[in-house]
């Protein structure tokens, strides 16, 4: 197991790249620490496929370094990296047995077949394989297909990371569970590095200790679910964890607090001290669980913004209300017992929830 | 494109494809002096003059109007006939589909020449002999069983879906086939007629016995010519490359599906 | 796919039954009727029962252009099928060089049959030839018209010059079909050249090479055109297969009967041989699977 590093990496798909739209992933500082488990998470086409495939030396950076425990690796093909990767699509070899395709990786390298016999047969053991073992993997369906191939990414356990590529896309949402908790299980158990990349919020959060969210071909934000659900560093993570994301709405700082559409709403000084000095575009954001809408007559305006509720969806366990004012939509998010009544209501901000954005990175 | 040693074998390879049809294109802007006289690489006195010999020769240049008269006819029978069989092979059980088929095939693994001396005097007694039908229709033999083949493979990889939205949404089958079903599977419609042109012109022995005069092909021009007027070695080599000369073109059109098309349509 | 069963699809059928029906079943019967009868003229004909099929089966002639045919189709496939699965390898992924390397491949698929023999013809002969004259120089004595080794050497390379690319386009149509991510994992599993190549690639090119191996096993074992322009089956008998005897027997000597015979046997051969490759190989298949 190795920390990997990733020293001012950056990559273009073209020869001659000019300007920053022409990188696929734009220079990046950025450590694995060893043992951890990552989820790599962001929209399709962020860069996160570019950047495992870096990791595992499918592709060569065109800019910086990768380090593994220090030694620099860049230039290294896959098979002299030591790494496993688990792809998005079932890779077997169809003429072997599943026992086969699990020695695959071990015997390629040499491995004595006592050792093979045993790590195939833990693994197996892990993955409910056992039974299939004499198998001709030719005749699986897509689920334990795919249930191979990861094992075949954990068979070795000298390796220094394990990457995987959106691995359970094929399979179906009871089993996904299922695998996803035996990975976890094992990460636990061994302790490997291990890198997940997923466009799944909920994978991504469940999976991993530490959350790298990427965006347009960089890290925007790495920490951990708590962290990314509480502290969002940028628009893009407060926007794409949650569910439903995080309001984020243009507003002005004037006299001591946001005006959004001519409505006043209270900041800390915390919130006017650092945003002073930004020159950017402003934003502010909350998160739906922070906000408070009271409804009713005689509700004060004092210290809220009054809102016209639009929607109101009942989800079971919660409530999501769409309300309205000026130009902007804001969602709620409320307790399945809260009753709302009439068209209108009194939205109140949290200040200490509330966040300040200057060009999309958090200031406050 | 990263330049590596197995493209060089590649090279080495298409070298030895080309470099024999590349000798028959010198050898027809040569003069037969030159081409009996010394070895060239490269004609000293390039000439048409051969070309000219056969483009203004009746006895030439209607062995390939024939040609192209009769493969064009058996390319539209093969389609036509072939396309209604290849769906219902694609999309339905019915009595005896299975060895229908199979025998289809055997028909592949039947020797023309087998059938030489049959066909001869099938085509004799209906008074079809020498004419550019009864070519079309030999080459009906192999060609409509790889046609059917060929599309049913296309037809496979269309999901039946499609057919039962359209039966559905009030589609008739004719007008269904017509309008969507045929404008799906273009590409194997393409491909399929490349196959039928390819075997129905490079055939020989079926379309040399079948024929006299009327409807007598260049290849049949081309054999007999050699035995008969000994050896105008450049007259020979223009006809021998305006044979290539269709067959190219019309690689060019599907080679982007060819490598499919190969495979039957069917990887 | 699982397919309905409907009868009625017969009707869409039967065009294509008439036309091959009209094509084999007549002509085949004629076969038939001829390999069972001598025939002095259209009113005279008496029914001879398996004489002629005796007769056949044991002419020394038919036994030689029989094992000279093994002989030849083995040689084809033992050259073409490893040659033209090297050579899809070495084609290129993507780019323009995919287009060039499919058109330049299919160029000698489509020249008419004659017209191989013919080039090779020339392409052979030591006076205006350039593959004969080179051979000459080397201090090779090489003549495919009249010493029988170098006739057989020469139909062998233009049948491998004819049809290697078939090979190569199907194997590489079965190449294509095989996702980046596989060779990806198979780097990353740490498998050699020859580990992709006998676990991912072979087996993805296995339906399309049966194909292969039977258009080529069939198309070897009736060449006729090509090796008759060439050589005309000399020098002797060296270059003579089946069907040039054939043609010979029906034609030249017009022995309907025997050629007739002799027809049947041979249609049976590679239906047989066909049969017992395909079967052989889908068992094979399907044992696997269990």
């Amino acid at each position: 197991m190795a920390r990997i590093d990733l020293k001012s990496l950056a990559h273009s798909y073209f020869p001659d790249p000019k300007s920053d739209e022409d990188y696929a992933l734009r220079r990046m500082e950025h450590v694995w620490e060893d043992g951890g488990a990552y989820a790599l998470l962001g929209p399709s086409g962020c860069g996160k496929t570019t950047l495992l495939n870096i990791i595992s030396g499918l592709l060569t950076p065109s800019e910086g370094q990768v380090l593994f425990d220090g030694k620099d690796v860049t230039k290294l093909a896959p098979e002299e990296r030591n790494i496993a990767q688990v792809f998005q699509f079932p890779v077997i070899y169809d003429t072997m047995t599943v026992y086969e395709n699990l020695a695959f990786p071990l015997r390629n390298r040499g491995v004595d077949s006592k050792r093979v016999d045993e790590r195939v047969r833990e693994i197996a053991g892990m993955l409910d394989l056992s039974g299939k073992l004499k198998q001709k993997a030719r005749g699986l369906g897509a689920d334990e297909k795919q249930t191979i191939s990861l094992g075949r990414g954990l068979v070795r356990d000298d390796v220094s990371a394990i990457l995987f590529d959106e691995p359970l896309t094929v399979i179906d949402p009871h089993l996904k569970w299922v695998l996803r908790r035996k990975l976890k299980e094992i990460h636990n158990k061994l302790r490997p590095t291990m890198v997940y990349v997923t466009h799944d919020q909920v994978e991504a959060l469940t999976f991993a200790d530490k959350v790298v969210v990427m965006y347009g071909g960089k890290v925007v934000q790495l920490g951990t679910p708590q962290e990314l659900f509480e502290n969002p560093a940028h628009t893009f993570v407060g926007y794409f964890i949650g569910s439903p994301g995080m309001n984020i709405m243009d507003c002005k700082i004037d006299d001591g607090a946001a005006w959004i559409d001519g409505q006043r709403i209270a900041l800390s000084d915390r919130h006017l001290d650092a945003v002073a000095k930004q020159t950017g575009k402003i934003e502010l954001g909350i998160r739906p669980e922070f906000l408070k809408l009271e409804t009713g007559d005689g509700v004060s305006s004092d210290n809220g913004v009054p809102v016209n509720i639009t929607k109101v969806e009942d989800l079971g366990q919660f409530k999501i209300a769409t309300t309205r004012f000026g130009s902007s939509d804001i969602k709620v998010k409320l307790g399945e017992d809260t009753q709302i009544t009439g068209q209108s209501g009194v939205l109140r901000f949290a200040p200490e929830w509330t966040k300040l954005y200057a060009d999309s990175q958090l200031v406050a | 494109m990263r330049f590596q040693k197995r493209h060089i074998a590649l090279l080495v390879y298409i070298l030895f494809l080309l470099l024999p049809i590349y000798w028959l294109f010198n050898m027809s802007i040569k003069t037969n002096t030159e081409i009996l006289g010394a070895m060239t690489l490269f004609p000293d006195n390039p000439t048409w003059a051969n070309y000219a010999t056969i483009l203004t020769d009746p006895a030439w240049y209607s062995g390939y109007i024939n040609s192209m008269i009769y493969v064009a006819i058996n390319v539209v029978i093969s389609l036509l006939v072939a396309l209604p069989a290849a769906y219902a092979f694609s999309r339905f059980n019915f009595v005896g589909d299975k060895h229908l088929f199979f025998w289809l095939l055997t028909n592949r693994m039947a020797p023309p020449a087998v059938f030489l001396l049959p066909f001869f005097q099938l085509y004799s007694s209906v008074g079809l002999f020498d004419t550019h039908i009864a070519v079309a229709l030999a080459h009906c033999l192999f060609n409509v069983p790889l046609a059917v083949w060929i599309l049913e493979g296309f037809m496979s990889g269309i999901p039946k879906e499609i057919d039962e939205t359209a039966y559905i949404d009030g589609y008739s089958f004719p007008r269904f086939f017509g309008t969507i079903f045929i404008p799906l599977i273009r590409s194997g419609i393409g491909v399929t007629a490349f196959f039928c042109f390819m075997f129905s012109w490079v055939e020989l022995l079926l379309a040399r016995t079948l024929t006299s005069v009327d409807a007598k092909p260049i290849v049949a021009t081309m054999t007999r010519t050699v035995s008969a007027s000994g050896l105008d070695w450049g007259v020979l080599a223009a006809a021998g490359v305006l044979t290539i000369v269709p067959g190219a073109l019309v690689i060019w059109f599907v080679r982007n599906y060819i490598a499919k098309g190969f495979a039957m349509g069917r990887v | 796919m699982n397919k309905i069963t409907n009868n009625k699809a017969w009707f869409l059928v039967l065009p294509v039954f008439f036309i091959v029906a009209i094509s084999a079943i007549i002509p085949l019967m004629t076969v038939v009727n001829y390999s069972v009868q001598d025939i002095f003229d259209p009113q005279t004909r008496f029914f001879v029962g398996t004489e002629w099929f005796e007769q056949v089966l044991a002419d020394r002639r038919l036994h030689d252009a029989l094992i000279r045919q093994i002989i030849y189709t083995l040689s084809v496939l033992l050259i073409e099928v490893p040659l033209g699965i090297a050579v899809a390898l070495t084609l290129p992924r993507k780019g323009w060089g995919v287009s060039a390397s499919m058109v330049l491949l299919a160029l000698p698929l489509l020249i008419p049959w004659n017209v191989v023999g013919t080039i090779w013809q020339i392409f052979g002969r030591a006076d205006i030839g350039l593959g004969g004259y080179v051979i000459n120089m080397l201090g090779i004595d090489y003549n495919y018209a009249q010493n029988p080794m170098d006739a057989w050497i020469t139909v062998l390379v233009m049948d491998v010059w004819h049809w290697t690319s078939l090979i190569v386009l199907l194997c590489y149509a079965g190449l294509r079909s095989i996702p980046d991510a596989y060779y990806q994992a198979a780097k990353i599993d740490g498998a050699s050249n020859w580990a992709v190549f006998r676990f991912i690639q072979l087996p993805k090119m296995q339906s399309v090479l049966v194909i292969g191996v039977l258009l080529r096993f069939m198309d070897s074992f009736m060449i006729y055109t090509e090796p008759f322009v060439l050589t005309g089956g000399g020098p002797g008998t060296a270059t003579t297969f089946l069907s040039q005897f054939l043609v010979t027997i029906a034609v030249g000597q017009f022995d309907l009967g025997p050629a007739a015979a002799f027809s049947l046997i041979y249609f049976l051969i590679i239906l047989l041989v066909c049969w017992v490759f395909y079967t052989v190989v889908m068992n094979a298949g399907k044992r696997e699977e269990q």
